[in-house]
């Protein structure tokens, strides 16, 4: 696809006005005559056996017209399904409400309606429960050794999972190195935070027996696939619509237990049930992302070439395995290799039940985790090697001309240019001049210590070769144009990027088209959004679409030109005989015989001007990038700013540069909220500590940098637009940059880089400084 | 979030106030800006079963001079301290330290009779009220009294009170000539609240030395008080670095800090140091009329 007058321009959002002027339809702005209220009750503890249920008074409050236990719902809906198990991995499945005990700090117990939201609520501090507290696993490697109090009994062990592999001469390589690191490193746990929490309302209609479902979900298909085996009702008797939906990051992939617990009530009820999280359930109810730790060890040789790595990591999976949990894990050992040569390699994986909030995808998922690992590793390199971090990089980038490259670890790269990215950011950023004031500042002892962090990273997204999408393009008989996806943005804009390919392809203004998504009823089967593929997989599938519209298009106006169709030319909106601009046929009227066929049509001519494609990608797409974060540490407080932030990142081509835009400025603030501010606490017990927004840092716009941004445009042949995606970009690649401009700064005063940890939080960062400082004296 | 039940009252004077607080006792709790009460009450921490909402009574938020005093209504909202002009000319700290509470809409809604009220042990203006030696008018059922804030936080979420009492009036009287305060704050990266906040308040003589100085600091124990050895090692000396590090080392002494999610008890102390130092040296330059 050629980029022209709109593919490639910087469009602003279709979706905007509406969003922004209260104009959106959000799950929790349903409302059906005789709805009920949902509320539900949440365990206190992070372990405990449940002795006794006493419904009573809050069935005789006010309001209240039915309530249930985990015991009455395993009775009639099956637990909530998992995606792709690992071979032989121990699956411990969640049951909508808890049965016989608790897992975690706000799994539910109890789930009641009433008339009002406030009845509901008020309910819930009359439901009685008695629970025996059980010792709490918080630290996976802890909770896979044996001794360990057990979460699922019938499984034993709370290790769900264990892979452990390598491949080359790990060995030997570690053996003939010049020099070898080792580092252990912390993923802490994150809360995804969407703007909107979650919410559901389900109607349920006794007469045509048919289930009607609003949710914030990402993939409204997949719900409706998974509500169809919970609650053993045919597909075809459930529609799932996500209307307009705040914000997800990876979070709302997840089929929740208030997603069929509501079905269940409005089933049982025949009334409409709506339930909306509260934000204080949001951060224990939803998943969370991350939780990893990290064991490496790198060998290099006497020119910073990496001979060999080792990896191990325990996977911190949480109470339960929901859609993806146990696979997100295992996207950090596809992405091992990084951009680079790394021949040898081993690595294990421990996924390990915790008596947690269960983790899943989230912004990046898997990946920002591989990232982080790899530059932190080549940071440590650099800085025991006395070179500077660039260098170490250029020495192990994998060259441009070697694409499809095919990395040690086994993952195919469709195309790639690192150094090209690193050469560019490093100019963008003025990089020696950097290096100069870092210099200077020490030597004027300034107060504030500059630090100059580097990320080059590649990574892997538009998934997925196995997850096809589609679309229908349907052009109506006044020749505006709907256009209907299996994809499911949330905030995205896609409306507008697919708005874009569409209006390039058919020559229709941009206002003239619709996009139609969230709707099982009205889509076709598909995979939402997520993992980055809305545009590479689903665009595509809409720019096919558009095409094969075209090409029938065309061939409509030739008959009505009476000309063959390679005689036909196409252009504002008008289809004309090459040379002959006088013999033209409108765009408009093309649309209108389509669906009325004058006579002197062919007989075979079939009716309609409408097309569905699916689109099954050949691979993944592997977008890349260089960062660079200049931060700010004040010696006396360990206090972290980030001053400066240069990125070049490749998308391959970008259909509306705005987007692509505004996405890495949401996933590089993602990526520095890990770095600086965002963290998960759980006490010994697992009690969840960081419970609510004020104690649980997200940054405001102070707290971050501006952006400069460079892109660098390396299309991939894996699809016709070839756009590789972009959603996770920012984030995957901003992780390490911070954290490396942290110890950065801080090494001048004798902190050993390998022992920042994220979050680099002021006490984190002043407890280095001052160790430091007791070492020297 | 969703408050249990209550029933909500606007009165339109103090003393029907006053007499609401009396009649409906324990239960009944008074609302100002609600910036504190409000998201109690939605986690349920909170359940009073009766309001009193203050915005009905007029004559409660101003700002002015008299008496050699400023004058502030208990109603007054954070967002109208930092804007004052009154208080950018005669007492500019307390517009500074106003406008590093919370973000705007909590500015906007906010009452500096609330903050003081709630007592907050990680709230602003105590620490800064503190060091500029302010009093606190009180009204209740048995009439009218005046209580410093040296004695009027002793203890967290405590502030001296006695039932049916309302807060009316801060009044912080107007520092002589040769005069400066800094208020330093180390927001915790949430809430924004202090995790430690310190307020240094230098007065000099002709001379050039220290005739007197207040510290007030928040955040580090479950109460904002007086750093009073730190004072005393200021009282009457020369105003320069060595003798400022000196008297931040006493700020936390005899203290106990606290600990949570934001710092150890240990970061807090250090940050006490700090903030002390930095508040001291800005509060001096401004003495000196820099
Ligand atoms: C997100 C957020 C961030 C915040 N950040 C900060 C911060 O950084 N620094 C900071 O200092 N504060 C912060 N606050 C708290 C804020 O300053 C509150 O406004 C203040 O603590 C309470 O004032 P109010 O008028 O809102 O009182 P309310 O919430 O209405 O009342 C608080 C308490 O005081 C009582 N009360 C109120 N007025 C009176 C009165 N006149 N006499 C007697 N009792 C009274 C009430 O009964 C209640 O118990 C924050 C609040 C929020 C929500």
């Amino acid at each position: 696809m050629v980029i022209s007058k709109l593919v490639g321009a910087r469009i602003k959002r279709k979706e905007d006005p509406r969003l922004i002027t209260g104009g959106g339809t959000y799950t929790d702005d349903v409302r059906l005559p005789g709805m009920l209220y949902m509320a539900v009750l949440r365990s206190p503890h992070a372990h405990a056996r449940i002795k006794r249920i006493d419904l009573g008074k809050a069935l005789s409050h006010p309001g209240v017209v039915a309530a249930l236990t985990g015991e009455e719902v395993k009775q009639v809906c099956d637990p909530i399904p998992a995606l792709g198990p690992i071979e032989g991995m121990k699956l411990a499945l969640r049951p909508p409400l808890a049965v016989g005990k608790v897992t975690h700090v706000g799994e539910g117990v109890v789930a009641l309606v009433a008339e009002s939201r406030y009845q509901a609520r008020d309910a819930l501090d009359l439901v009685e429960v008695e629970y025996e507290p059980l010792p709490a696993n918080v630290d996976p490697e802890r909770a896979m050794r044996r001794g360990a109090p057990v979460i699922h009994e019938h499984l034993k062990t709370n290790l769900a999972y264990s892979i452990k592999q390598s491949v080359g001469d790990v060995e030997g390589a570690f053996q003939r190195a010049a020099g070898t690191v080792k580092a252990r490193l912390v993923e802490q746990r994150l809360i995804p935070l969407a703007m909107e929490c979650r919410a559901v309302v389900a109607h349920y209609e006794p007469g045509p027996g048919t289930l009607t479902i609003w949710n914030t979900t990402q993939n409204p298909h997949v719900l409706r696939g998974f509500l169809a085996s919970m609650l053993h009702l045919p597909e075809n008797r459930i529609r799932v619509i996500a209307p307009d939906v705040g914000g997800g990051f990876g979070s709302k992939i997840d089929t929740y237990p208030e997603e069929a617990l509501a079905a269940l009530f409005s089933i049982r009820l025949g009334r409409p049930v709506k339930w909306a999280e509260e934000r204080m359930e949001n951060f224990q109810a939803t998943i969370h992302g991350r939780g990893q730790l990290q064991e490496i060890e790198v060998a290099y040789d006497q020119d910073g070439g990496i001979t060999a790595l080792r990896v191990r990591i325990w996977a911190d999976l949480g109470a339960y395995c929901q859609t993806f949990t146990h696979a997100i894990p295992t996207l950090t050992l596809t992405m091992l290799n990084g951009p680079y040569k790394i021949p040898n390699l081993a690595w294990e994986l421990y996924g390990v039940y915790t008596n947690k909030t269960p983790t899943d995808a989230y912004r990046g998922a898997g990946r920002p985790e591989a990232t982080y690992l790899l530059e932190r590793a080549l940071d440590l390199v650099a800085h025991r090697l006395g070179r500077d971090p660039t260098e170490v990089r250029r020495r192990n980038f994998i060259p441009k001309d070697a694409f499809p490259y095919k990395t040690a670890v086994g993952t195919v790269y469709d195309s790639g240019d690192y150094e090209g990215a690193l050469d560019k950011v490093l100019r963008l950023a003025n990089y020696t001049a950097l290096r100069r004031e870092q210099q200077e500042r020490l030597q004027r002892g300034d107060r504030k210590l500059l630090g100059i962090g580097l990320s080059t990273f590649v990574e892997i997204c538009g998934f997925a070769p196995n997850m096809p999408d589609n679309a229908t393009v349907r052009v109506e008989p006044t020749g505006s144009v709907t256009v209907f996806t299996g994809t499911s943005p949330h905030g995205q804009g896609e409306e507008t990027a697919f708005a874009q390919i569409v209006a390039e392809e058919l020559g229709v203004p941009m206002e003239d088209i619709t996009v139609v998504h969230g709707d099982t009823l009205t889509t076709p089967q598909g995979y939402g959004t997520l993992g980055s593929r809305t545009l590479p997989v689903g665009g595509t599938a809409v720019y096919q679409a558009a095409k094969t519209v075209k090409e029938k298009a065309v061939q409509l106006a030739a008959h009505l030109l009476k000309v063959t169709p390679d005689k036909v030319s196409y252009e504002g909106g008008r289809f004309f005989v090459e040379d002959i601009p006088d013999r033209k046929v409108s765009w408009k009227e093309v649309a209108e015989k389509a669906y009325s066929p004058p006579p002197e049509l062919p007989a075979d001519f079939e009716p309609g001007l409408l097309a569905t494609v699916y689109f099954k990608p050949s691979n993944f797409t592997f977008p890349f990038g260089a960062h660079i974060a200049v931060v700010e540490v004040d010696r006396e407080t360990g206090d972290v700013q980030v001053v400066n932030y240069f990125a070049v990142d490749d998308c391959g081509h970008r259909i509306n540069p705005l987007l692509v835009e505004g996405q890495l400025h949401g996933g590089i603030a993602q990526g520095i909220a890990q770095d600086l501010y965002e963290e998960v606490v759980y006490d010994q017990n697992g009690q969840l500590l960081t419970n609510s927004l004020m104690n649980y840092a997200v940054p405001n716009p102070a707290m971050l940098p501006s952006y400069t941004l460079e892109a660098s445009v390396t299309p991939t042949p894996v699809n016709p637009l070839g756009a590789k995606g972009v959603g996770e970009l920012g984030t995957i690649g901003a992780t390490p940059a911070v954290v490396n401009a942290v110890a950065d700064a801080l090494k001048p005063l004798g902190v050993d880089p390998a022992q920042v940890q994220m979050a680099c939080t002021p006490e984190r960062v002043w407890r280095l400084i001052q160790q430091a400082q007791r070492r020297r004296r | 979030m969703v408050c249990a039940p209550f029933t909500y009252h606007r009165p339109s004077s103090l003393r029907q106030a006053i007499a609401l607080l009396q009649r409906l006792g324990e239960e009944a709790k008074v609302l100002a800006g609600g910036q504190s009460l409000i998201p109690v009450m939605k986690m349920r921490l909170a359940q009073p079963q009766h309001l009193i909402d203050l915005g009905g009574i007029q004559g409660l938020s101003y700002i002015r001079e008299a008496r050699g005093a400023v004058r502030i209504g208990a109603l007054t909202t954070h967002a109208e301290v930092e804007a004052s002009d009154l208080l950018k000319r005669r007492l500019p700290v307390l517009a500074e330290t106003a406008s590093l509470i919370g973000d705007m809409q909590v500015r906007n809604r906010g009452t500096i009779g609330g903050s003081v009220a709630h007592a907050d042990p990680a709230a602003d203006y105590p620490a800064t009220l503190l060091a500029l030696d302010a009093r606190f008018k009180v009204v209740g059922p048995e009439g009218t009294r005046t209580v410093p804030a040296s004695q009027f936080f002793p203890g967290p979420f405590t502030a001296a009170l006695k039932p049916g009492e309302v807060v009316t009036e801060v009044q912080v009287p107007l520092p002589p000539q040769g005069s400066g305060a800094s208020y330093q704050k180390f927001a915790n990266k949430a809430s924004r609240f202090a995790v430690v906040g310190v307020c240094a308040f230098i007065s000099l003589n002709a001379r050039g030395t220290i005739r007197s100085a207040r510290l007030g600091v928040t955040g580090a124990a479950d109460h904002p008080f007086r750093a009073t050895a730190a004072e005393e090692a200021l009282q009457g000396a020369r105003p320069e670095e060595r003798v400022f590090q000196r008297a931040s080392r006493l700020v936390t002494q005899g203290v106990e800090c606290v600990a949570d999610v934001h710092g150890s008890a240990e970061y807090r102390a250090w940050l006490c140091q700090v903030l002390a130092r930095r508040a001291l040296e800005t509060a001096l330059a401004r003495a000196r009329g820099g």
